[in-house]
């Protein structure tokens, strides 16, 4: 980041100080006024995020700044994305495929969409499948898409055995050592971990995005 | 009707019981430890029926809830059946904030909260201007599809002489007679439902168990929030709408206070159950709970205390680091329960304030065996209860549905065995 002029580093810190006015004015102006490439201010938006992540993890921010930033990402990526002309090899590439979906029995998504918006933030190539779903559902995925990891959501205690199903038919259809399982929700913790078989529980979405990072061989 | 009748010898029992559970209030050790029933569709699995069963049969669901009580002899429970037979009174309503069995979810799922903006952050102003209005207009109809048709209900402030009279007009509306029909009849089965968790109730006391709590209230962010703006939304609000979103709080802590102490005086029972939903540790930041968060609900309880009731809130999820802000409650006067924060750290915090409740933990009373069950009781016992902390022995937010019978019996068994 330090080869960033005045004006990108002042868009980062709009940003990353939750300045949502002057970071939408800003980013606006750059890219639709004074002819920004989109992709150097996507990149400065992933900056910040980097610097709202830690600030996270250091216990300075929450998730309503998660949501904020989220949606302050959102809307200049709907500016930025139609401007992008695509040149061969300046797509930034993919850490990894992570796969996510709320088991079946349970319908809740907040912490789900939290943690599918940190994934994409944070470089992964992101599906997310939705609520309730089927443990074939998670298997046609799997076969399709290939992904490098999967990560199971649930709020209810009745997402413990969907869980643990869902697990279970991996082992049964001979793909469980293909990827990664990561589970997450509000009752997880390491006996729910242990009780369904997942690699790895994560109590927010910055630890979700640290344990694809390691598996990917990434620096956290 | 005799059943309803306390004897002398359930008398005895009945007092020895809300003695054990005022003297914890109060800050003192009382005979023995008290166990506390809080269960919702894990009665299905006690009693073999589905969980649709429970929702929508009054007699079996009171059947079963009472064979649990008379087995497990809890010190207090909830309104077991209020907490479970709601099938007919959410269809009656139309209620759409929920999904239940038959009603988007299958026999043997339990009801599950539908997390939407019922409000937008530009009707703010509206609903802290006028909040009757914005019920009887907008919020009502929304979330109960009986109301559907009141959306043209008048607006009675500002009318006066013949406006008066010109205004009820909208009354006449073919629409909103229809709508009034069905919230009549909705509130014929609001009635029935009431009249049968009415006589479970007595039926228990007659039997010797009190209920731990008689009335329920919300936090007012979280009413806001879980109930009008959605989670993302009041999320949002924090950054762009700060001086509505205070008044909003405001406005709706006072008609809280109202409501709650209206109902508490009418059930006779002074505790209040409150579960809390934002206040946890990641939900937050400091600064943010102290300015949102805390100030209401402090004096909201301030207020329940002022009216000799007693506010019990369920502190949902891990607020260890709130711990020290929600000690400021003058002591003897409340039952915090715990969800995921630990007992014994809350002890050490709170020990000298605040009754305790809880928490063994949802992933063990589900997965786990009787024995680990009974290592958990041990330690709570150990580290708070024998150390003379005012603990009310509880699930972390009622007994799992999915939790093994055995477990629960370990859970009464234990606390029998460690603690009186």
């Amino acid at each position: 980041m330090g080869d960033m002029n005045e004006q990108e580093g002042q868009l980062v810190e709009f940003l990353a100080e939750m300045q949502e006015d002057e970071a939408l004015e800003l980013a606006k102006r750059m890219l639709l006024e004074e002819g920004a490439a989109p992709l150097r201010v996507l990149e400065l938006c992933r900056n910040a995020m980097d610097i709202v992540g830690k600030r996270f993890e250091e216990g300075e921010y929450f998730l309503p700044e998660l949501v904020l930033a989220g949606e302050m990402l959102e809307t200049i990526g709907a500016i930025a994305k139609p401007l992008i002309k695509h040149a061969p090899g300046e797509e930034p590439k993919k850490l990894g495929k992570v796969l996510i979906g709320t088991v079946h029995g349970d319908l809740h998504d907040i912490g789900k969409n939290i943690v599918a918006f940190m994934l994409d933030i944070n470089g992964f190539e992101v599906r997310d499948i939705g609520i309730d779903v089927p443990v074939n559902s998670f298997i046609d995925e799997i076969n399709t898409w290939q992904p490098d990891v999967v990560g199971l959501s649930g709020f209810l205690t009745l997402a413990f055995d969907s869980m643990k199903e869902t697990i279970a038919a991996f082992e049964q259809q001979g793909m469980r050592g293909k990827f990664k399982v990561m589970i997450g929700g509000g009752q997880i913790d390491e006996t729910v971990r242990a009780y369904t078989g997942a690699d790895a529980f994560g109590v927010n979405a910055v630890e979700a995005v640290n344990l694809c990072k390691a598996w990917m061989g990434e620096a956290a | 009707m005799s059943d309803l009748v306390q004897t002398p010898e359930a008398k005895v029992a009945y007092d020895a019981r809300w003695k054990r559970i005022l003297d914890c209030v109060a800050l003192k050790q009382a005979d023995r430890m008290p166990v506390i029933m809080y269960a919702t569709y894990w009665l299905a699995k006690y009693g073999g029926i589905s969980y649709k069963e429970l929702m929508y049969d009054y007699e079996k669901t009171k059947e079963i809830a009472e064979r649990a009580v008379l087995e497990f002899e809890p010190d207090a429970c909830i309104s077991l059946v209020g907490a479970s037979a709601l099938g007919r009174v959410f269809e009656a309503t139309g209620y759409k904030q929920l999904q239940w069995p038959g009603h988007g979810v299958g026999d043997n799922q339990p009801y599950q909260y539908l997390d939407r903006e019922y409000m937008k952050a530009e009707e703010y102003a509206e609903l802290i201007a006028d909040p009757t209005g914005f019920y009887l207009n907008k919020y009502l109809p929304r979330i109960f599809g009986a109301f559907e048709g009141f959306e043209n209900f008048p607006v009675f402030p500002g009318m006066f002489y013949f406006r008066a009279i010109t205004g009820l007009r909208p009354l006449a509306n073919k629409e909103f007679r229809k709508a009034l029909q069905k919230v009549l009849d909705a509130a014929d089965e609001v009635d029935v439902y009431m009249t049968h968790v009415g006589l479970w109730n007595k039926r228990i006391g007659a039997l010797g168990f009190p209920l731990i709590n008689g009335s329920a209230s919300g936090a007012p962010y979280d009413v806001l929030a879980d109930y009008f703006r959605g989670a993302t939304g009041m999320m949002k609000d924090l950054f762009r709408h700060k001086e509505q979103l205070l008044e909003a709080i405001d406005m709706m802590r006072r008609n809280l206070v109202r409501m709650t102490i209206a109902n508490a005086k009418a059930t006779g029972n002074p505790i209040v159950f409150i579960p809390i939903h934002w206040a946890p540790d990641a939900f937050m930041s400091p600064k943010q709970f102290e300015t949102f968060w805390w100030p209401s609900f402090r004096q909201m309880m301030l207020d329940l205390i002022d009216a000799d009731l007693i506010p019990m809130p369920l502190w949902e999820s891990d607020c260890t680091k709130r711990l020290e802000i929600i000690k400021d409650v003058p002591p003897g006067k409340c039952i915090y329960w715990f969800e995921r924060t630990d007992i014994v750290k809350a002890y050490e915090v709170l020990g000298d304030r605040v009754a305790l409740r809880g928490n063994l933990s949802p992933s063990m009373m589900t997965t786990g065996t009787p024995a680990d069950v009974d290592a958990a009781v041990k330690r709570l016992v150990d580290e708070v209860w024998n150390k003379g902390g005012s603990l009310m022995l509880d699930t972390a937010f009622g007994i799992p549905d999915e939790t093994p019978i055995d477990n629960v019996r370990a859970m009464f068994d234990s606390a029998r065995k460690y603690a009186g």
